[in-house]
Order: C-alpha cells, then sequence, then structure tokens
C-alpha cells in the first residue's frame, strides 16, 4: 500500500475484459488437424456458395454421347455421370443442398433443443416433466428409423427432410441442454446473481446460457456429420431431394448401377460423404478441447 | 430512527415428503450499522434465515409466516423488480464459497460491473470503473490487472475479496455474510475479518454475519444472536455473551474450544446431537442435551427472559445460572 502512494497515479486504461472466444481461437490456431479440417470444410461451404460463378459446366445439362466418361477425361476431369453430365460441377452443386440439408436441422435442433432442455432444466417441477418425458419418447425410436418414418409420411422434398432431421436431432439437444442446465441451476453463483438482484431473465440470459452453450455447442457439432449421413442416406432411399437436383446421396444411388463399368466415378459421391462428415466430426473435436477452457 | 431490521415471529416450514420446521418463532431487530454475528452449528437455520432476507427460498416449496422489515420495506411482501431492487441495492449477500459463487465464464470485473449496471444504470465504462475502485477498495494489489482475471486465476483469499466488492458495489444498508471464512485457511481468514470491519466502518452499514466459530464472532461483532433448533435461545452484545452465556447451549459452545487444553484430556463438546425438526417444538429443543434439564424443560417452551436491555435467553434456568456464580 505504501508504495502505491508514493508513485503517481498510473493512468492506465481500463481495458475492455479480453473475450472468451479469443482465447478459444489462439487455442484452435494451435492444432494443426483441426485447422485443416476447418479449412476443408471452408471451402466445401465457399464452393457451394460460390458455385454459379466458379465457370463450372452446367450440373443439369447432360449428352448422351458423353456417359459415364472416367476420372481425368479431357473437359471434364472428374468424368461425368451416366447421364453425360459433368461431375465436378455435379459435386460442387451437390455441396449446396447436402450441407444444406447436412447443417440447418442440426442449426435448428440447437436453438430449440437448448430453448426447451435449459426451460425445463433451470424451471424443474412439472415443466420439466413435461418436456424431458415428451423427449423421450423420441428416444424410443431409432434415429435413422425415426427420420425415414417421417419422411416416408411427410413425402419426398427438401423441406420434409429438413423438418424430419430436425424432429430427429432435438430430443439428444434437449437432453443435453437440461443436464448442463439442471447442473449449472443449483451452484452458487447462481443464487449469488439472484442476490444481487439480477432477474430470472437476466440469469438466464448471463449467467445460465453462458455456462451451458459451449457444451451444448460442442455437441451439436459432433451431431453435424450424423445429419449429413442421415440426410443424404434419406436421398439415397428416395425419401429425400429428388433428383433431377445434384444431392450426394442421391447422386450414389444414381451411379450405384455403374459401379461394375466406372467404379472410380461411382464412389465419387461416397468419397465426399465421407470426407465432409469425417472432417465434420474431426472439427468438433477440436473444437471441444479448444473450448473446454475449466477442466 | 427506524431499525435497519425488524424480524418478527418468523416461522419458516419446507414442505415436500417431510415437514422441516426450519425456523420457529424467531424475532431479531438490528439497529443501523450494527454488525450482529449469528451463531449456531450446522442446521440452525443460520443460513435459511439470511436467504429468507433476500427472498431466496423457493416460495413453492416453503411456507414463511411472520414478518421481515428492513429500513422499513415488508421483505416478504416484495416481487418482481421491486425484490430486484432490493436485492443487491438494499441486502446483499457474500457467500461461503466465492470458488462456487462467481461466474466461471465471466472476469471478475465484468460480473461487478454486471450488478453496477443493473442497478445504476450506468454505462459499461462508468461500470467498470467503479469495479476498479470497488477491487481497491478491497484491497486487491494491482486491481487494474485483476479487473481481467476469471475466478480461476485468482486465490481463494482473493476471491472472497472480489465477492465482497461485489456485494458492496452498489452500497447496500444491510450486508449478509454467510460464513465467508470457512472455506479460507486461518491467516487469510483473519484478513477478510479485518477488512469486513474497516468496509463496515467504511460504508456505514449494517452486517449479520452467520458463523460457527465463536472466535469469528467475537472478533467482528457487536452482538451476538445464538440459534439452536431454528430458534434464537440467547442474544446479548458480544461481551455478555462470552462473560455471561446463560443459555446452557451457549455455554456449552464456549466450553467447546481447543485452547488451554492439556494434550490426552477429553474435549469439552456437548453430549447428543440437534433434533431433527421434524414437529414443531413444544417443549425446550436443547432439554435432551442439557445437562441441567428439569422434567418442566421438557414440557412445555422455555420463557424468554429479558435479564436487561436488548437482552435476552430462552431457558428456564437462566436466572439460576447466574445465581449460581
Amino acid at each position: 500500500m505504501a508504495l502505491s502512494e508514493t508513485l503517481p497515479a498510473e493512468p492506465e486504461p481500463i481495458a475492455i475484459p479480453q473475450g472468451y472466444w479469443s482465447g478459444v481461437g489462439a487455442r484452435l490456431v494451435r492444432d494443426p488437424l483441426t485447422v485443416i479440417c476447418a479449412s476443408v470444410i471452408l471451402a466445401l461451404i465457399l464452393g457451394a456458395i460460390f458455385a454459379p460463378w466458379l465457370g463450372l459446366a452446367d450440373p443439369y445439362k447432360g449428352s448422351m454421347i458423353a456417359r459415364l466418361k472416367p476420372l481425368g477425361t479431357e473437359g471434364h476431369i472428374l468424368g461425368t455421370d451416366e447421364q453425360g453430365r459433368d461431375m465436378l460441377a455435379r459435386l460442387i452443386y451437390g455441396g449446396r443442398l447436402t450441407l444444406f440439408i447436412g447443417l440447418m436441422p442440426v442449426v435448428l435442433a440447437f436453438f430449440i433443443g437448448s430453448t426447451l432442455g435449459i426451460l425445463a432444466g433451470y424451471v424443474g417441477g412439472i415443466t420439466n416433466t413435461i418436456i424431458m418425458r415428451t423427449v423421450d419418447v423420441f428416444f424410443a425410436f431409432p434415429s435413422v428409423l425415426l427420420a425415414i418414418a417421417i419422411s416416408g409420411a411427410l413425402g419426398a422434398g427438401i423441406v420434409n427432410s429438413l423438418v424430419s432431421l430436425t424432429i430427429v436431432f432435438i430430443p439428444p439437444l434437449t437432453r443435453v441442454a437440461e443436464a448442463v442446465t439442471s447442473g449449472v441451476r443449483s451452484l452458487d453463483y447462481i443464487d449469488a446473481a439472484r442476490a444481487t438482484g439480477a432477474s430470472a431473465l437476466t440469469v438466464i440470459r448471463v449467467h445460465v446460457i453462458g455456462n451451458v452453450l459451449s457444451p451444448i455447442f460442442v455437441y451439436a457439432t459432433s451431431l453435424t456429420s450424423v445429419c449429413m449421413i442421415l440426410a443424404a442416406g434419406l436421398s439415397f432411399l428416395g425419401i429425400g431431394v429428388r433428383p433431377p437436383e445434384p444431392e450426394w446421396g442421391l447422386m450414389l444411388n444414381t451411379l450405384r448401377s455403374a459401379i461394375y463399368v466406372n467404379p472410380w466415378l461411382s464412389a465419387l459421391p461416397g468419397v465426399m460423404i465421407f470426407v465432409t462428415s469425417l472432417c465434420l466430426n474431426l472439427l468438433s473435436d477440436g473444437l471441444r478441447s479448444a473450448m473446454n477452457v475449466r477442466d | 430512527m427506524t431499525n435497519l431490521l425488524d424480524i418478527q415471529n418468523l416461522t419458516i416450514r419446507f414442505k415436500g415428503k417431510r415437514t422441516v420446521h426450519a425456523i420457529n418463532d424467531v424475532s431479531l431487530s438490528m439497529k443501523q450499522g450494527e454488525t450482529l454475528a449469528l451463531l449456531g452449528e450446522s442446521g440452525s437455520g443460520k443460513s435459511v434465515t439470511l436467504k429468507a432476507l433476500l427472498g431466496l427460498l423457493p416460495p413453492k416449496r416453503t411456507d414463511i409466516a411472520g414478518s421481515i422489515h428492513v429500513n422499513g420495506t415488508d421483505v416478504l411482501s416484495l416481487s418482481g423488480k421491486a425484490l430486484q431492487r432490493y436485492r443487491g441495492g438494499e441486502v446483499s449477500m457474500v457467500f461461503q464459497e466465492p470458488a462456487l459463487a462467481l461466474d466461471p465464464v465471466y472476469t471478475v470485473g465484468h460480473q461487478i460491473a454486471e450488478t453496477v449496471m443493473r442497478h445504476k444504470g450506468l454505462s459499461k465504462e462508468d461500470a467498470l470503473s467503479t469495479a476498479l475502485d470497488m477491487l481497491d477498495r478491497v484491497r486487491i494489489p494491482s486491481a487494474n490487472r485483476r479487473l481481467n482475471n476469471y475466478p480461476h486465476e485468482l486465490s481463494g483469499g482473493m476471491r472472497q475479496r472480489v465477492m465482497i466488492a461485489l456485494a458492496l458495489a452498489c452500497r447496500p444498508k444491510l450486508l449478509l455474510a454467510d460464513e465467508p471464512t470457512t472455506a479460507l485457511d486461518a491467516t487469510v481468514q483473519i484478513q477478510i475479518l479485518l477488512l469486513l470491519r474497516e468496509l463496515q466502518k467504511e460504508f456505514g452499514m449494517g452486517v449479520i454475519f452467520v458463523t460457527h466459530d465463536i472466535g469469528v464472532a467475537v472478533e467482528i461483532s457487536e452482538r451476538v444472536a445464538v440459534m439452536y433448533a431454528g430458534q434464537i435461545v440467547e442474544e446479548g452484545t458480544t461481551r455478555e455473551i462470552i462473560r455471561d452465556g446463560r443459555h446452557p447451549y451457549t455455554r456449552g459452545l464456549l466450553a467447546a474450544n481447543l485452547h488451554d487444553v492439556a494434550r490426552g484430556e477429553r474435549l469439552n463438546a456437548i453430549a447428543g446431537s440437534p433434533p431433527a425438526l421434524e414437529a414443531k417444538p413444544d417443549a425446550c429443543s436443547f432439554a435432551p442435551r442439557c445437562p441441567r434439564a428439569l422434567s418442566a424443560c421438557r414440557e412445555a417452551l422455555p420463557p424468554m427472559i429479558t435479564p436487561s436491555e436488548r437482552r435476552r435467553v430462552g431457558c428456564l434456568r437462566a436466572d439460576e445460572t447466574l445465581a449460581a456464580e
């Protein structure tokens, strides 16, 4: 104390606290595998977004004479499919739908599931019972069967696949959100926040969401690859996207018959699905370790 | 001048599979700027009293009867916005375990600033400079750097200082301290006690200090209220309680210390354990453990004897104890 009194008051500026996310970013950058996977995903997403401006061939225009050309054919680097459409163009355009149906349900389920779970976990009592027991009903069905059943009932189509996949992913996210919320809810800092006059909404917005969001988020990212595979699976079975739309699962199905003629070609959509879901998985793993500050 | 705190006949029951009579007919009053130690063993209702003062008990599962007035405000009738303004503004609390009572995902500066912004409507910059000022006041060295620390980066004593800064940021009239030194080691304990005493003088606020450690109570408080089984069994100035504890429970607590005890000698302890509180007491709760109990003690509630002003003892034989000396 005596020392600081003799010194002139330092006019140190009060720094706005450094964000949590910049710390996460710094840890992510130090993890090369995650960076690679993130760049692959980013490239796929950018390719999907900017597909029309990449100077690719028309993914819908076939040619009867240029069917099932092998990889490396001039003009068609990745060959052509069973109707003579350029594979490269179809794979990149296919990323649009596949990624959209693969990621959108998880995003939707993330918001709906977190809301339900945080509500159930924080309010507790009868609200918790109603929400969680309803969620349990959905757990009685295997996720693949549930997605197929709902899609089958609603009929094929992009919107219906979105709806059915969202419904499939709400229960697990709700359950995770509820579990972490009820863990956080009983902690002293929630009481402490209430004791300093925070309203229930402020407590949830600041202290509950701040503490539960990263586990839910990490769990959601691990669901994206499953969701993408499920979406491709629905298309493969003919209850997802309808032809002639380019979509990896659907392409895999239509090229199936060509597997003896040109096996490399027919494997391509499968490779795309594999690489994307692998990268999503590794990325979510990387995020998990980057976000786990306290363990 | 109105009393800072007036609790009248407070009775709290927890409903559930089995009813627990946590607080039974407690009355307590405090003058402005007074420091009161609430002394008692675990489960005697100290923390429940504090939580009732802040309206923090779950309303669905608790029955509260009686009244609590802080500065003339009827606390039990508050709800919504008024209750939020009261919590943290009028009355604030320091928790037992600072590691758990600070949110791990926000910097300490952010947490203090958040409370200040909520109560005073300041901008983020102003709130942060208030937070800095508070950290200085609780004697945290290089407060400017600490402002941006997360709770896990601080030591236990430092965290408790932050907790105190957080509780005092909005200048409450009454500070509730729920065993704030229990989780700390002895050297830090005394620092925190001294700090609280200084801050209490500086801010002129009332402090209720819950503890089970008589030594701590002596150090910090002017008055002591001894709780047992959800009742106040004795109240008086600290000096009166230490020198002239009348209730056998108080005497038991005073005797049960480790000072001046020779090695190998049996320690003084109060035999038995506290009652289960499942039924409303209809006799002296301490009678089963009391070495001086009479049959009358087991038949009716003991009278509250008031030997002098603001001094009371809930024991049938309180006057005798005096005569025996």
